[in-house]
C-alpha cells in the first residue's frame, strides 16, 4: 500500500519536472506551447548521448541536459516564440504542432526511431526496503531532485529580485515596463528555464517513460492535463495536481486494472467541469 | 486562385500519369507500404532495410524483367493504407503489394487484393486471421499464436505450475493471452491471474505490485514490441527476479532492435519466437553483417526477416512464373514454397498460405558486451495454431 | 471589436450577404469537374472530402461558435462505429447509415456538450480531449463489439438509395462523398447565416453582452455543439463506408488534432477554410510522402512553422492573401 503511494508519489513529481516551465508559459505567459514535450525530449536525447555513447557519469549528464535544453529554448524563444506572443491561441497551436514535427522527425534523422535508455550507474538500480516499504533506489532520486527544484523554484519567484520583477511582468505587463523592467528579458529567461527544466525532466524520466522521437506527441497530454487541472496561478497548483494525478494514475491502475486507462482522464474532466479554472487556482484570473 | 491552384494540380497529375504505363512493360513493381511516420516507425524502418538488402544481394532482374521498389507511408493508419494499396495499384501498375506493419492495415487491403487480383505479402501484422481475408494474402512473418503456444508448451515442460499474465489491453494482446492460456491450461498449468495493461500506459509499477501479490513461477508478457523494456526494467527494479519470478513470453517483447539499450535487467529473460539476430546459422551471419553494414549498425530484428523473406517469396514466386504477373499464377506458385531463411527453414502453407516455421526457445543472455536472444531450444515445423485448432 | 463585429453582422442579413460568390460557383463546378477529369486521384479526393466534412464541422465550433475543441474525433469514430454496425446489423444502405451515424453522434454531442459550455479555452481544449480519450478507450475496451485494436471488418456496403454502387467503384465512391459535402455544407451555410448563426458570433464575440441582448447562451452553444457533433459523425460514417476497416485511429487524439490544423491553416470562419486546409495538408502529405516517406513530418512542421509566421503579413500565399481580401468584402467572422 504504502510502495503504492511511493510509487505514485515519484511519478508525479516526474511530471511535475516535466511540466513546471509549460504552466509558467501557458499560465503566466498566456502562450499555448504545445512544444513543450519537445524540450523535454531533447534533454532526454541530450543526456542519452552523453552518457550511452561518450561514457560521461550519468549525474554530469543531468545539469548539461538542462542546460542544452535551456539553451535551445532561449535560441527558440528569442527568434521564433518571440513573434508568437501577441497572437491567437490557433496560431500558437499551428506554430508550436508545426515545431513538435521538426524535431520528432529531426531526432528520427539523427538518432533513430527506436527506443532509448540511458544507462544507469548500478548504485541507482534495484531498490531496498525500508520498514516493510519497498522503495526504488531511483525512484527516490527523482523524489530527491524535484523536492529540490521545487523549493528553489519557490526560493527564487518568492525571494529573488527576478522573482518580483517576474511576477510583476505577469501581473501587468505595461505597468511594468513603465518601472523600467525588461519584461523582454524576464520572459525569454523564464522560458529557458521553464524548457531546462522540462530537459531535465526528460533526462531523469528516460528510465521510466523511455525515449522515443514521438515523445513530445505521447506525453504532451499528461502535461497539459497537469497543467489545467492544477491551475495555471502558482507554481504550488501545477505540483498538487502533479502529486495527485500521479497518486491516482497508479492506485487506480492498481486497485482496478481493468480500468486503469480511463482514471486518469476522469479526474480530469470531473475536476475541469467543477472548477473550470483549475483545481487550485485562486479565484478567477483573466 | 482556387482555381488556378487546381489547374496546376491537375496539370501534374496529368503529367505523372502519363509517364507511367510506358515503363511499365518491362518492370516489375512492388509497393511496399509501411508505417514510416507514427507509433510504428520502428517496424517500417526495419521491413524497409531488409527488403532494400535482398535486392541489393540479388540484383533487381528476375526472370527478365526489372524490378523496381516503391516505397510509400501510411503512418499506421488504415484509410491510408487502402488509399495507397488502390492508388499503387490503379495508378503505378503495381504486380505485388507488400508490407502491412499493423493487423488493421492488412484487413483494410485484403479486400483490394481480393478484387484486383494482387498478390499480398503481409510482412509483418500477426493476427491469424487476416489470411482468410484474401485468397491474395500471403504472410511471412508469423502469428501470435505461434510464439504463445510455444512458450505455454516449454513452460509447462519446465516446472513452471503458477503463471500470472500482464498483456497489453488491445486485440493482439487479448489474442496473445487467450493463446497461452488455453494451451497451458490444457497442460495442467495454473493461471493465478490475468492483468491487462491500458496501451497508453507509462508506467507499470502498479501492475507490477500486484505481480508480486500473487507469487507466481513465472509472469507470462506480451506488450507491443518496445514497451517491453520499460516493463523489464521494472520488473528488475522491484526485484521480481530475485524473488524467483521468472519473466516469459513471445519474442516480442525481447526485441533484437531495441533489446541492447535495456541493460542486464533483461538477461535470463525467456522468449519464444522465430528469429534471434544470434541465430546460428551461416546464412543469418552473413545476413546479419550485411544489413547492420548497410544501416549504420541496427540490428535485424524479426520484422526484419518478414520483409526479407518476403522480397524472396516475390522473386521465387515470379521465376517459377517465367515472369508472368498474373495474380493467380503467383499465388500458386508461391504455395508450398520451402527455402531457408536467415531464421532457419521456413515454408509457406499451400493450405492457408501461412508461414510455417521453427520457433525458437532463447534466453537473454550477455555475448560480448552486448544482449542477444540466445536459442537453446526449438520446435520444428509450427504451423498456425488457431487454424489449426479450427479443422 | 466584437460589438462592431455583431453590428455588421446583422446589417449583412439585411443585405442578403449570404448570396454566393462567383469563386464558389467556380469552386464546386471544378470539385464536381474534377469526378470526370481526374481518375487517378480519386482515392485522394475521396479522403480530402471526407476530411473537409470534418474540418467544417469543427468551423462550426470554433469559427462561428468560439468553441476550441482538441476532442472532436469522439464523433468522427463514434459516428463511423454507429455506421459500421448499422451496416452489419441491419442494412448497408449507405445514406441510411448516415443518418443513424448522424443522429447518434448528434445525441453524443447533445449529453457531452453540458460538459464544455464553461471554462477557458485551455479548460474546453482539455475537456473536450479528455473526453475523446475515454472514448477510445471504451472503443478499445469493448474490442468484443468494435473489433479493437485489430480493426472492424465486413461492412457491407450497399448501392446508395439502392441504385448508384459504390462499393468498389471509385469513381461512384467519390461522387457520392462530394454530394453528400456539399448537401451539408449549403446546409451549414443556411444555419450560419440564419439569425440563429448571428447570435453564435455575438456569443463567441462577447458572452455577457449576448446574454444581455437576451440571447440564451447555453442551449444555443449546446445547439451548435449537437449540429457539429452529428456533422463530425456523419464524416466517420462516410470514411467507414469508404475504406473496408473502421479502426481505432478513427478516433484517436492524433486525428482530433490533424483536423484543428487543417482548419487552422485554411482559416476559421468562412466554411472554407476546412476544405483548403484540408486539401492542403493531404496534398502536401501525399506528394511529399512519395519523396521522402521517413522525413514528410519534418516538412509539413516546417511548413506549418512558416504559415504560423507569416500568415499575419498575409504576404507568403496569394492564397491567404485573396482570401483576406474576400472575406473583408464578404462574410467577416
Amino acid at each position: 500500500m504504502l510502495t503504492i503511494l511511493f510509487d505514485g508519489i515519484a511519478y508525479g513529481m516526474l511530471l511535475f519536472v516535466i511540466s513546471c516551465g509549460l504552466a509558467v508559459t501557458l499560465g503566466l505567459m498566456n502562450f499555448v506551447n504545445l512544444a513543450h514535450g519537445a524540450f523535454a525530449m531533447l534533454g532526454g536525447y541530450c543526456a542519452y548521448v552523453l552518457v550511452n555513447l561518450y561514457g560521461v557519469p550519468f549525474f554530469a549528464s543531468l545539469p548539461v541536459a538542462f542546460m542544452f535544453a535551456a539553451m535551445i529554448g532561449l535560441l527558440a524563444e528569442r527568434t521564433l516564440y518571440v513573434h508568437f506572443y501577441n497572437r491567437s491561441h490557433l496560431e500558437q497551436v499551428l506554430f508550436t504542432i508545426g515545431l513538435v514535427f521538426m524535431t520528432s522527425a529531426a531526432v528520427d534523422y539523427f538518432l533513430g526511431s527506436q527506443q532509448r535508455f540511458i544507462n544507469l550507474p548500478s548504485y541507482l538500480q534495484g531498490r531496498f526496503d525500508f520498514f516493510g516499504i519497498g522503495i526504488g533506489k531511483y525512484r527516490l532520486l527523482i523524489i530527491l531532485v524535484c523536492a529540490l527544484i521545487l523549493i528553489v523554484l519557490q526560493l527564487i519567484l518568492g525571494y529573488t529580485r527576478f522573482g518580483s520583477r517576474l511576477r510583476a511582468a505577469v501581473d501587468d505587463q505595461r505597468v511594468a515596463r513603465g518601472l523600467g523592467i525588461n519584461v523582454n528579458w524576464v520572459f525569454a529567461l523564464t522560458f529557458a528555464v521553464g524548457c531546462g527544466l522540462a530537459g531535465l525532466g526528460g533526462a531523469l524520466g528516460a528510465e521510466i517513460l523511455s525515449l522515443e522521437p514521438h515523445f513530445p506527441l505521447k506525453f504532451m497530454i499528461y502535461f497539459l492535463i497537469v497543467v489545467s487541472v492544477g491551475g495555471t496561478s502558482s507554481i504550488t497548483g501545477p505540483f498538487l495536481a502533479s502529486i495527485l494525478l500521479g497518486i491516482g494514475d497508479v492506485a487506480g491502475k492498481y486497485y482496478a486494472p481493468r480500468y486503469g486507462g480511463f482514471v486518469i482522464y476522469t479526474i480530469m474532466i470531473v475536476v475541469l467541469v467543477l472548477r473550470p479554472q483549475g483545481l487550485f487556482a485562486r479565484g478567477t484570473s483573466k | 486562385m482556387l482555381r488556378r491552384s487546381f489547374l496546376a494540380a491537375l496539370a501534374a497529375t496529368a503529367l505523372a500519369a502519363g509517364a507511367t504505363p510506358a515503363a511499365a512493360q518491362e518492370t516489375v513493381k512492388i509497393g511496399l507500404i509501411i508505417p514510416l511516420t507514427g507509433p510504428f516507425t520502428t517496424t517500417g524502418k526495419q521491413l524497409e532495410a531488409a527488403a532494400k538488402l535482398y535486392m541489393e544481394q540479388n540484383g533487381t532482374t528476375v526472370a527478365g524483367k526489372k524490378i523496381e521498389l516503391i516505397v510509400r507511408d501510411d503512418a499506421g493508419r488504415a484509410e491510408n493504407t487502402a488509399r495507397i494499396a488502390g492508388e499503387l495499384i490503379q495508378n503505378d501498375k503495381v504486380s505485388f503489394l507488400a508490407g502491412f506493419g499493423l493487423t488493421p492495415l492488412a484487413m483494410a487491403t485484403a479486400p483490394i487484393a481480393t478484387n484486383s487480383k494482387v498478390p499480398m505479402v503481409v510482412m509483418m501484422a500477426g493476427t491469424s486471421i487476416i489470411t482468410e481475408r484474401s485468397p491474395y494474402i500471403v504472410r511471412t512473418s508469423f502469428t501470435l499464436g505461434q510464439s504463445a503456444v510455444i512458450i505455454a508448451d516449454w513452460a509447462a515442460q519446465n516446472k513452471i505450475k503458477k503463471v500470472v499474465t500482464l498483456v497489453t489491453d488491445y486485440a493482439p494482446g487479448h489474442d496473445a493471452e487467450k493463446s497461452f492460456v488455453d494451451q497451458f491450461k490444457s497442460k495442467g498449468g495454473e493461471i493465478v491471474e490475468s492483468l491487462r495493461v491500458p496501451i497508453q500506459n507509462p508506467d507499470f509499477a502498479p501492475f507490477l505490485q500486484r505481480v508480486i501479490d500473487a507469487k507466481p513461477d513465472a509472469l507470462y508478457v506480451f506488450t507491443p514490441s518496445g514497451v517491453g523494456a520499460i516493463l523489464m526494467k521494472q520488473f528488475v527494479e522491484r526485484g521480481l527476479d530475485k524473488s524467483g519470478i521468472r519473466l516469459i513470453g513471445p519474442g516480442d517483447i525481447t526485441d533484437d532492435d531495441v533489446l541492447p539499450g535495456f541493460g542486464d535487467a533483461a538477461v535470463g529473460v525467456v522468449t519464444a519466437h522465430n528469429y534471434s539476430t544470434d541465430h546460428p546459422s551461416a546464412k543469418n551471419k552473413e545476413y546479419v553483417a550485411a544489413f547492420r553494414k548497410a544501416n549504420a549498425g541496427m540490428r535485424p530484428n524479426f520484422a526484419s526477416v518478414g520483409g526479407y523473406d518476403g522480397i524472396h517469396l516475390i522473386y521465387e514466386a515470379l521465376k517459377k512464373t517465367g515472369g508472368k504477373t498474373d495474380g493467380d499464377a503467383l499465388l500458386a506458385a508461391m504455395k508450398g514454397l520451402k527455402w531457408e531463411s536467415p531464421r532457419g527453414p521456413i515454408s509457406i502453407d499451400p493450405e492457408t498460405r501461412d508461414i510455417v516455421q521453427t520457433i525458437y526457445i532463447r534466453r537473454v543472455e550477455k555475448k560480448n558486451g552486448e544482449l542477444y536472444n540466445v536459442e537453446f531450444a526449438s520446435f520444428p515445423d509450427v504451423k498456425d495454431p488457431v487454424k489449426a485448432a479450427k479443422k | 471589436m466584437s460589438s462592431l463585429d455583431t453590428a455588421k453582422d446583422a446589417s449583412n442579413v439585411m443585405t442578403r450577404k449570404r448570396s454566393w460568390h462567383w469563386l464558389e460557383y467556380a469552386f464546386w463546378l471544378a470539385a464536381a469537374a474534377s469526378v470526370f477529369l481526374l481518375p487517378s486521384q480519386h482515392a485522394l479526393l475521396t479522403q480530402i472530402a471526407i476530411w473537409s466534412l470534418f474540418a467544417l464541422s469543427l468551423d462550426l465550433l470554433l469559427g462561428y461558435a468560439g468553441i476550441v475543441s482538441l476532442g472532436h474525433a469522439a464523433y468522427f469514430g463514434f459516428g463511423a462505429y454507429v455506421a459500421a454496425l448499422f451496416a452489419i446489423n441491419f442494412t448497408g444502405e449507405p445514406v441510411t447509415g448516415l443518418l443513424v451515424a448522424g443522429v447518434a453522434a448528434g445525441l453524443l454531442g447533445l449529453v457531452t456538450s453540458l460538459l464544455v459550455l464553461r471554462g477557458t479555452d485551455l479548460t474546453r481544449l482539455m475537456v473536450t480531449l479528455g473526453i475523446a480519450l475515454v472514448m477510445y478507450e471504451i472503443a478499445n475496451q469493448m474490442s468484443w463489439l468494435t473489433g479493437g485494436a485489430d480493426g472492424l471488418t465486413g461492412m457491407p456496403v450497399n448501392p446508395v438509395l439502392g441504385f448508384f454502387p459504390i462499393y468498389f467503384r471509385q469513381a461512384n465512391s467519390y461522387a457520392y462523398v462530394l454530394v453528400v459535402l456539399f448537401v451539408l455544407f449549403v446546409v451549414a451555410k443556411r444555419i450560419v447565416h440564419s439569425p440563429f448563426g448571428y447570435s453564435l458570433r455575438a456569443i463567441k464575440g462577447n458572452p455577457l453582452r449576448a446574454s444581455s441582448i437576451g440571447i440564451p447562451n447555453n442551449p444555443r452553444l449546446i445547439a451548435v455543439y449537437t449540429i457539429a457533433a452529428a456533422y463530425a459523425g456523419i464524416a466517420g460514417a462516410l470514411l467507414a463506408q469508404t475504406t473496408p476497416v473502421v479502426s481505432l485511429t478513427y478516433i484517436d487524439f492524433q486525428r482530433s488534432a490533424d483536423v484543428l490544423l487543417m482548419l487552422i491553416i485554411g482559416g476559421t470562419g468562412y466554411l472554407y477554410g476546412g476544405i483548403i486546409g484540408s486539401a492542403l495538408f493531404l496534398v502536401a502529405q501525399k506528394f511529399i510522402g512519395n519523396i521522402t516517406p521517413q522525413y514528410w513530418e519534418f516538412w509539413i512542421g516546417f511548413a506549418l512553422v512558416v504559415i504560423a509566421l507569416f500568415a499575419r503579413d498575409r504576404g507568403l500565399f496569394s492564397i491567404v492573401e485573396r482570401i483576406a481580401a474576400w472575406r473583408k468584402r464578404g462574410a467577416k467572422p
